[in-house]
This record gives structure tokens, C-alpha cells and sequence, in this order.
């Protein structure tokens, strides 16, 4: 790697002077499971790097009934998909950190770093959509709140300013009977990158199987993850069956508008959006009847 | 702050030192500085595992850590595992089960299964698999790994 200067700030505001001082040649460093890989591979070569791993403030999960769940930016994969009301109430959330990379990977790559890369296949992208989360930013001038979907502009771009720092993600805590879920399809059955992945959240009426609220995110099949929008609406105030899962996941294969690469041709992809929706679609509605 | 700083860590419960500049991986000082080579390079990007050690009890790929990111760590390689020249029961199920051809996948091999039994001492073959999924090996086709891994849950210190 070329020589960079290595920051280790102590407090969130010193880690904000750091990348305003040091202006575009900066970058914030919090697993390097990224960062890293791009600069041995992909000639990215920063002037200067700030670490996170110092921050403690910003690591870690909490729960509370009425507030909902909080987890820092810079928390990693196994500390979540370990984090018992992650499993039992954000299920979506659980799966996604839960399937990306390896062991020794998801001990290292955080939340924020998965988001703040900004690929559109990241594992935990659409759980967070369908969840509803909420990112704090923090920056020169304050703090801002933006859902987790407005931070991706682009493969590989986000919305946040380079001073600006992922601090937490707000997860709202779900209504009764409701279930979310991730799924993805890689060739490789681990160690991959998804050529599709879909996260469903559906809230069932309290005493009927009608759908009162139904979210799909859709990963690695456009720029940035999407929302199916059609296909919630075509969800609302129905009662679930098959014959409407069946509808609702041809929409968010319309929805779809991938690109062909070596993991998969455009086509390809389209069609798994639409089998794997009706899947997921599947697995949230008896996740929420169970809840 | 791009001149040499010291770093330290606690490796196999020895206190260590290096003088480094902070654009080396915690593997390059590993093997170059300290000259514990058991950890190996394989890619250098996080797929292959050859690199794995364990940081304040996680097993992590060390070519994708900065040395000074795990300054002041408490580090267990592959040399730390056998004691007085008694070797750790996944190191002596490795040998029996010959789950060791070329050899160079290992030490990250059996870092990863200390990892698991540390956390799950009675992991089925699945659960097995999956703690190596980012370990690859060449040579042997898993299945005698697994097999090493399995045998080592009984007594593991
Ligand atoms: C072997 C391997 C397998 C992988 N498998 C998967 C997979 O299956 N699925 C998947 O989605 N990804 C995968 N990845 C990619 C990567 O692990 C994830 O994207 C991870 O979550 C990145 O987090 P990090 O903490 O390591 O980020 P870093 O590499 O530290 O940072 C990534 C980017 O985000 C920025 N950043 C980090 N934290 C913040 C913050 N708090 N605020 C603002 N910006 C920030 C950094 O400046 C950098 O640009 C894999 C990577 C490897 C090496
Ligand atoms: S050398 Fe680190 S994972 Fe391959
Ligand atoms: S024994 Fe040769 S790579 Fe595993």
C-alpha cells in the first residue's frame, strides 16, 4: 500500500476536524474490508486515513420497546447477527449480516462501512429499507437524520459529503404480526456477492391475514437498491395468497433493471427477482403470523 | 503521522513491539517485523483465510487490518496453540485425521476451528463448515478438516 497519514481520533468531533482539514484526499476507515481491498486492488489511494476503531460511542446495539432499536455505524456483522432482539424482531437485519462474506469477515466489516460503500448488492441495504431505518450523520455543521435508501446516489456513491460520518441507524420496533426477511442468490453458496437480493417486511391486521403494510427492497438489480412501490401498494389491504404473492412478485421483477456481468445476464436477474420475491414474500408472512 | 510509531501487542500472552510505518497490515508486521511467519498471505484481500489470527478473541484476515488499528490487542497466531511441547488437541486431531497436505492453509485452518469450539464446543458438520467457509484449501478438498475439527471437540483446552 502507498503511505498514507493514520489518524486515530478519540472523540466524533475530532474525527470530524480531521476529514474537514484534510479535504477530498481523506478517507474514514472502520472494518477496511473495503477500504483496504481498494487500495491494494483498485488504485484508491488516500493522502490521509482517520480511523473509527477508537470511536466507542459508535459501536454496539439497543433496544428499547418504545424507541426502538439503535445500532452504531461502526457495530460489526457477528456482534448483530448475535444481538437477540436482531434475531427475534428484525429478522431481515439478522439474515443480511448474517450471510455476508465470512467468519473472519463479519467480525471485521461493520454496518456503517456496508452502507457508506454504497454497492448495490450490500447485504444489509434493503433489511435496513424494509426496516424502516433511519441514518444519523454527523458533519461540520451538525447532525442529520436521512433513510437508510436516500444514502445510495450510485454503484459505489453515496449521498453522504467526504467530513461527513455514519453515526447510528434508528430501526423503529416493528408493530405485532409482523416478519421480515433477506434472502439472496449467489453462484457460490458463501464468500459471493448477490446477484439478487430481496428483504420483505409485511404487517399482518391483528385478527385476519390481511396485509395492512407491506415493504420489498430489491438489491443488486439496479444502481442502488430499490423499492418494489407497485408491488407493496398491489400488497395493502389484501389478504395474502398465493395467487397475489404471485402478482406482487412479477411486479417488483418489473421493477428490476440489472445489468449482465460475469455472476449473471440482465435477464437472469430479472427473473430471480421475481422467484425470490414470491419466496420471501412466503417466508415474512409466517414470520409474522408467528409474531 | 505518516513517520514510524511503535505499536504493541500481547501475542500468545508475550508483549511485543515494532516500530512501523501505519501503511503495514497487522500481517506484514506479523511475519516481517516479528517473525511469526505461521500466518500466510495467500490473496491479500480477505478471500482465502491463509492470514487468519485471533484479535481480542475474534478471528479476523489480518492482511486487511492496519498494524496500528490493533494496537494495544491482545493476539493468539498459530505459534501460541501448543504448550510446553504438547500440541493443542486441534493440532494433534489435524495430524491423526491427516487433514494436512502442503500445509499452507492450515494455520489459518485451525484458527478458524479454535475460533468456533472457543464459542460452540459441540458444532455440528454444518456449523463446521460454515466457520471455515473463508479458509480455502487447495489440496486436501475439506473433508479430513472437518473431520480433524470434529474429533477435536472432545477435552479442547
Ligand atoms: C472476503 C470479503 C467478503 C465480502 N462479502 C460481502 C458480502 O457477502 N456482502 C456484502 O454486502 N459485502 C461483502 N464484502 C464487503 C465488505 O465486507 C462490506 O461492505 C463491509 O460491511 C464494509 O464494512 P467495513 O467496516 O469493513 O468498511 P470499510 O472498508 O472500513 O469502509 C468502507 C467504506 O465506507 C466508508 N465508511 C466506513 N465507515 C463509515 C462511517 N461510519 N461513516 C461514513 N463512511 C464510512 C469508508 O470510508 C469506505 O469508503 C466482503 C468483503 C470481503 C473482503
Ligand atoms: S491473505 Fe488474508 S485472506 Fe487471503
Ligand atoms: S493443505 Fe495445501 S492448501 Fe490446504
Amino acid at each position: 500500500m502507498h503511505r498514507f497519514e493514520y489518524f486515530a481520533p478519540e472523540s466524533l468531533d475530532e474525527a470530524i476536524t480531521l476529514l474537514k482539514e484534510h479535504g477530498d484526499g481523506v478517507k474514514l476507515l472502520a472494518g477496511g474490508t473495503d477500504l483496504l481491498v481498494q487500495m491494494k486492488e483498485a488504485g484508491l489511494h488516500p493522502a490521509a486515513v482517520v480511523s473509527l476503531h477508537a470511536l466507542t460511542e459508535l459501536r454496539g446495539l439497543e433496544f428499547d420497546e418504545a424507541d426502538g432499536l439503535h445500532v452504531g455505524a461502526a457495530t460489526d456483522m457477528a456482534t448483530i447477527e448475535a444481538f437477540a432482539v436482531v434475531r427475534e424482531r428484525f429478522a431481515a437485519l439478522a439474515d443480511g449480516a448474517g450471510v455476508l462474506g465470512s467468519v473472519q469477515t463479519r467480525n471485521m466489516a461493520t454496518l456503517g462501512g456496508n452502507i457508506a460503500n454504497a454497492a448495490p448488492s450490500a447485504d444489509t441495504a434493503p433489511p435496513l429499507v424494509v426496516l424502516d431505518a433511519i441514518a444519523e450523520i454527523a458533519g461540520p455543521d451538525g447532525s442529520r437524520r436521512l433513510p437508510v435508501g436516500e444514502i445510495f446516489a450510485g454503484p459505489g456513491t453515496s449521498t453522504l459529503a467526504p467530513d461527513e460520518i455514519l453515526v447510528g441507524f434508528h430501526l423503529p420496533t416493528p408493530p405485532a404480526r409482523t416478519g421480515s426477511v433477506y434472502q439472496r442468490h449467489t453462484p457460490r453458496k458463501i464468500m459471493d456477492i448477490a446477484v439478487v437480493g430481496v428483504a420483505v417486511q409485511l404487517t399482518l391486521a391483528t385478527d385476519a391475514d390481511t396485509i395492512r403494510e407491506a415493504r420489498i427492497c430489491l438489491g443488486a438489480v439496479a444502481p442502488t437498491v430499490i423499492r418494489a412501490r407497485e408491488a407493496e401498494e398491489a400488497l395493502t389491504d389484501h389478504e395474502a395468497s398465493d395467487e397475489l404473492f404471485a402478482q406482487a412478485a412479477e411486479m417488483a421483477q418489473a421493477a428490476a433493471s440489472p445489468i449482465s456481468d460475469v455472476r449473471g445476464s440482465a435477464e437472469f436477474r430479472r427473473y430471480l427477482a421475481g422467484v425470490m420475491t414470491k419466496r420471501c414474500l412466503g417466508i415474512a408472512l409466517e414470520r409474522a403470523k408467528g409474531a | 503521522m505518516a513517520e514510524k510509531r511503535t505499536v504493541r501487542y500481547t501475542i500468545n500472552g508475550r508483549s511485543h513491539e515494532a516500530y512501523i510505518e501505519p501503511n503495514r497490515t497487522l500481517l506484514e508486521v506479523l511475519r516481517d517485523e516479528l517473525r511469526l511467519t505461521g500466518a500466510k498471505e495467500g490473496c491479500g484481500t480477505g478471500d482465502c483465510g491463509a492470514c487468519s489470527v485471533i484479535v481480542n478473541g475474534k478471528v479476523v484476515t489480518s492482511c486487511l487490518m492496519l498494524a496500528p488499528q490493533a494496537d494495544g490487542a491482545e493476539l493468539i497466531t498459530i505459534e501460541g496453540l501448543a504448550h510446553g511441547g504438547e500440541l493443542h488437541p486441534l493440532q494433534q486431531t489435524f495430524i491423526e485425521k491427516g487433514a494436512v497436505q502442503c500445509g499452507f492453509c492450515i494455520p489459518g485452518m485451525i484458527l478458524a476451528g479454535k475460533a468456533l469450539l472457543d464459542s460452540n464446543p459441540k458444532p455440528n458438520e454444518h456449523e463446521i463448515r460454515q466457520a471455515i467457509a473463508g479458509n480455502l484449501c487447495r489440496c486436501t478438498g475439506y473433508t479430513k478438516i472437518v473431520e480433524a475439527i470434529a474429533a477435536a471437540t472432545g477435552g479442547v483446552a
